[in-house]
């Protein structure tokens, strides 16, 4: 009776004690953390947020305002760029098909096959897509293809890492029953894994292709083709005003295309 | 005919699902297993299509030993003994009639199956069995627009395309409510009885194993602790296999007026 009065007097806490002490550590090593890291970086920044205010002005000044006479002349780059990432999207989206369903725990239970896999995965992911594309230029000299090839190899990684994701949420009760009416392998993925995964995989293959528009300006500056070739050209020459409307018909595309694939996506999920 | 001869199975962690099991089920018999959750009922009747495998004694159906089958010959017998789930297990984006057809599987070639090039016998026997429990006029709606009853109904015509010779039902109903299950179990009796194929029934409603049964063996505890015509069964027999008295959920009520 006494014990119970007691507790309900001093209102019991919602965590035990032991559980606040650690949350609290853990914000106070976290918050030590941040504060290094923001030290540490403003020791080398020379002028402050200052001196990048008062420089803001110049480098305004310098692009603007733009030079749309150039507009026609960078239009094929542009689309080289679309193109670039068109081609290499749906190559790697075809890849991904074998590579994501031998990466899936749930559908390849042969482990060996299923790490071997995963580590080529894995390692395809860590290596960035700049470095890619400076391998293949070196080897294919500056143009598309090596962009492609860079592309389509960077994108691969991220597409069958995000689809086995997929795959290894299904609901596998529909597999099962395949398998229970005799169905092989084949047979089992194609009727029962196929429609459940189709919707995400397009989606997927959306949101990797926009990506792709982006990496590939990127990739065009180390000599991969496309509008990140020219940009980097004008770059180089301090020709900001041409840089600048560069960048607009960048910024305006990436925007359109994200538009058309967004709505593709809501209409699909 | 189905033959059990000293089956066991252990599961890699450990537990023992089935013990010593001594069991013939023979031609056109309806089945119907009894026991608590656990009692390794499933586990019984998966062993039979071999998605779970034995791990002693030998299984015999149609006299031959089906615990080395691999492949082909895995395929070839799950070809001619249909399952029935729990949970319908259709697939839920696919439409009913190619969710039947899928029966076809295990006797189409697989570019064949991909392409969907079935033939006119196949599309036929699949709408018939539509039509069997009807449910023909859902023949273009995606599965999860059905009833948890009307997709129970899909799956058992997509069991009968599959022309089997044995069909196993691993609770048929549990996900349904009363009159609908009596309505699933119907049908799998008239087809028990007009087909003549061997059914086994995993249940645990008594009420429902009595009403529906020719034979009912009871399990607990991955052991067979009962086997017998329904006539001999009592409510004694079923304290018995549950191994404590009856209670008001042991039972699915709501038989059909």
């Amino acid at each position: 009776m006494t014990t119970k009065n007691s507790l309900t007097q001093k209102s019991m806490p919602l965590y035990p004690a032991k559980t606040k002490i650690q949350v609290t550590i853990i914000f106070f090593v976290v918050l030590g953390i941040y504060t290094f890291s923001m030290i540490k970086t403003q020791e080398d920044m020379v002028g402050g947020f200052g001196g990048a205010l008062g420089n803001m002005y110049t480098v305004i000044e310098k692009f603007f305002p733009p030079n749309f006479a150039i507009l026609s002349a960078i239009w094929d780059s542009m689309m080289q760029t679309i193109q670039m990432a068109i081609i290499a999207t749906t190559i790697a989206a075809i890849l991904t098909v074998p590579l994501a369903v031998l990466s899936a725990q749930n559908i390849t239970t042969f482990k060996p096959l299923y790490y071997v896999t995963r580590t080529f995965l894995n390692l395809l992911r860590t290596i960035p897509d700049l470095v890619l594309a400076v391998i293949f230029v070196g080897l294919f000299g500056v143009g598309v293809f090596p962009g492609i090839l860079a592309l389509t190899v960077f994108s691969l990684g991220i597409l069958a890492k995000l689809i086995s994701e997929t795959i290894e949420s299904v609901d596998m009760n529909p597999l099962e029953a395949m398998r229970a009416s005799g169905g092989n392998v084949f047979q089992v993925i194609w009727y029962s894994l196929v429609p459940q995964v189709a919707p995400q995989f397009t989606s997927l293959v959306l949101y990797v292709f926009e990506i792709n528009i982006r990496a590939s300006v990127v990739l065009g500056m180390v000599g991969a083709g496309g509008i990140g070739l020219v940009l980097n050209q004008q770059l180089k020459f301090y020709n900001y005003p041409n840089a600048m409307t560069i960048i607009i018909v960048i910024f305006a595309t990436v925007l359109i295309i994200e538009f058309i694939s967004n709505k593709l996506r809501e209409a699909l999920l | 005919m189905i033959e059990f001869k000293n089956v066991g199975l252990v599961y890699p962690n450990g537990t023992e699902g089935l013990k010593n099991i001594n069991v013939t089920i023979n031609e056109g018999e309806f089945v119907v297993i009894v026991g608590l959750s656990g009692a390794g009922k499933s586990t019984f009747i998966r062993s039979i299509n071999r998605l779970v495998t034995p791990t002693s004694g030998s299984l015999l159906v149609d006299n031959e030993d089906i615990l080395k089958y691999k492949g082909k010959n895995l395929r070839k017998l799950r070809t001619k003994v249909g399952m029935i789930f729990q949970n319908y297990n259709l697939v839920k984006r696919t439409n009913v009639f190619k969710n039947v057809l899928a029966g076809r599987l295990g006797h189409t070639g697989t570019l064949r199956s991909i392409f969907n090039l079935y033939s006119k016998e196949d599309k036929a026997l699949a709408y018939n069995n539509l039509n069997r429990v009807n449910i023909a006029e859902k023949l273009y709606n995606r599965a999860d627009e059905l009833s948890g009853g009307q997709q129970q109904r899909v799956s058992i015509a997509r069991v009968l395309t599959q022309k089997p010779k044995y069909i196993l039902a691993d609770e048929p109903v549990a996900s349904l409510d009363p009159p609908t299950s009596h309505q699933v179990m119907t049908y799998l009796k008239k087809i028990n009885k007009e087909d003549n194929i061997t059914t086994i029934v995993n249940l645990h409603f008594i009420d429902m194993a009595m009403e529906y049964a020719d034979r009912i063996i009871g399990m607990r505890a991955g052991e067979v602790v009962f086997d017998g015509p329904v006539s001999e069964v009592t409510e004694k027999t079923f304290e018995e296999i549950y191994g404590r008295s009856i209670r008001e959920d042991d039972l699915r009520g709501g038989a059909q007026e």
